[in-house]
């Protein structure tokens, strides 16, 4: 089992959660070209290492931002949205 | 088949990264066709190690775009000729696919695969529950259980073979034109000089180049991250196993979209039951109890006599998922470094077809029809190629 550690609900098994892709910073909307759209929806950084991603604790249905390395496995740390990027604006 | 060990030279006219079944048979078809010979494929690892070893050996073309069963069509047609054309044993068997379909929803969509198909020149057909019974006399398909079978879509095209042959007879056809193979060489770093690649970094030493072609499937990203170049793919664990053999009782390929399993019978005896991805992507081979007990429940569903079956081996094979289950390859944004990625779960079955298709590219300069719709810059038109018949075992 392995357990993913969720802001809201504390550790859980990571079978209770999903999975929501890469977090990618969402282009300005007014602004942005039809590519910035496209690069925004489907591509992805998919490395082989520390990546930054959207998980939802399914039964709360609670987002939040996990911060995990996909050679190992290993969860390095889990945050709520908004501690994510109060960190990115400082 | 043993490729020879040499000095790397210092200059290709094209460097293949990647020696599975789709870098070798570039590399086949490109000293084949095109008098491109001046070649060097290279690996990390040995020749085949990656995921032309690991997938589950299914051919088949029952796909539900035009664009992709034409492509696979010529796939399947290729594969069948292979034998011959190597001197070498595939053990291609033509053994027929069965899907199966659970809900109204999904005898509908086997309905529109198999119009489609049959328009394209492809044995498909939508068949009855009695008809199942007659192909797969062990399979469950009594109406008491939670997903009763409704119908089953017969691909009598559909095929085996044995997946390292492949990429073995393609190896010793290029290098018997003069084609180098290195193994345990892994390339590190690209160049790029005037919007095209010059040269590769390797742990052996650096390679001027005249081309590059990537078929890394299990790590695309990663390679085409080297030469500056995103990819709309994400890499996801897929985990299969196979039981102890028993006697030969299960003729086609069984798959279940919606119990997210197939199932068949190897030529030893043994069954191979595989699913569909893990749930969150990860670059690991590694697996894990849920998936394992999850393949196990859905193959029980379809063959409850497997309870009494001993798990021989497991593994795992990286696949590197698209937005829209279809390859990404041809052109990319880097002159003379081409692509051949996106192989997500239906990478094996296309091995002829693509190799024959990225030579042609590579030695032309020109994409030939049959791949134009596949090209990376498909995303940025937003003209995808939504394959829903791709994998046997989700979607």
């Amino acid at each position: 089992m392995k357990i993913l550690n969720c802001p809201l609900n504390g550790p859980r098994n990571i079978s209770e959660f999903t999975y929501g892709g890469e977090y990618h910073a969402m282009p300005d909307a007014a602004k942005s070209s039809r590519s910035d759209w496209a690069e925004y929806i489907f591509f992805h950084r998919n490395p082989a290492g520390p990546v930054i991603e959207w998980w939802c604790h399914t039964a709360s249905a609670y987002w939040f931002l996990a911060e995990r390395d996909t050679r190992n496995n290993e969860i390095l740390r889990t945050m709520p949205v908004a501690e994510y990027l109060s960190e990115q604006q400082a | 088949m043993t490729p020879r060990t040499t000095e790397l030279k210092k200059h290709y006219d094209v460097v293949i990264i990647g020696a599975g079944g789709h870098g070798c048979a570039t590399a086949y078809y490109l000293a084949k066709y095109h008098g491109v010979r001046n070649i060097a494929v290279l690996d990390k690892s040995y020749l085949g190690a990656g995921n032309t070893g690991r997938n589950t050996a299914v051919i088949r073309s029952n796909y539900l775009t035009e664009e992709g069963v034409r492509f696979y069509r010529e796939s399947v047609r290729l594969f069948q000729d292979l034998s011959n054309e190597f001197g070498m044993n595939i053990m291609y068997e033509n053994r027929g696919q069965l899907t199966l379909a659970h809900s109204d929803a999904a005898v509908r969509s086997f309905r529109w695969r198999a119009e489609v198909n049959q328009h394209l020149g492809v044995r498909s057909e939508l068949v009855d529950v009695t008809t199942i019974r007659e192909l797969v006399p062990h399979l469950r398909v009594e109406e008491d259980c939670r997903y009763p079978i409704l119908a089953g879509l017969w691909h009598a095209d559909g095929a085996t073979a044995r997946h390292d042959t492949v990429a073995w007879g393609y190896a010793k056809g290029a290098c018997d034109r003069g084609v180098e193979i290195h193994q345990l060489t892994e390339v590190q770093g690209i160049e790029i000089a005037n919007g095209g690649v010059s040269a590769v970094r390797t742990n052996r030493g650096r390679i001027h180049c005249g081309a590059i072609v990537q078929a890394v499937a299990g790590a695309s990203s990663v390679v085409a991250n080297m030469a500056g170049i995103s990819l709309p793919i994400q890499s996801y664990p897929l985990q299969a196993m196979v039981t102890q053999p028993y006697k030969p009782l299960l003729d086609p390929h069984v798959s279940s979209p919606h119990l997210h399993v197939y199932v068949h019978q190897t030529s030893r005896g043994e069954f191979v039951i595989g699913g569909g991805s893990d749930p969150y992507p990860r670059y690991q081979t590694q697996a894990t109890l849920e998936q394992k007990e999850a393949l196990a429940a859905a193959a029980l569903e379809l063959f409850p006599f497997l309870a009494q079956a001993k798990v021989m081996r497991q593994w795992a094979g990286t696949t590197d998922m698209t937005p829209d289950y279809s390859p990404v390859m041809g052109l990319s944004p880097v002159k003379n470094y081409y692509l051949d990625a996106g192989w997500g779960t239906w990478g094996f079955k296309a091995t002829p077809i693509s190799g024959k298709m990225m030579a042609e590219l590579v030695a032309t300069q020109r994409v030939p029809d049959l791949i134009a719709p596949f090209d990376l810059a498909r995303f940025q038109r937003f003209t995808q190629v939504n394959e829903a018949g791709a994998t046997a075992a989700s979607h």
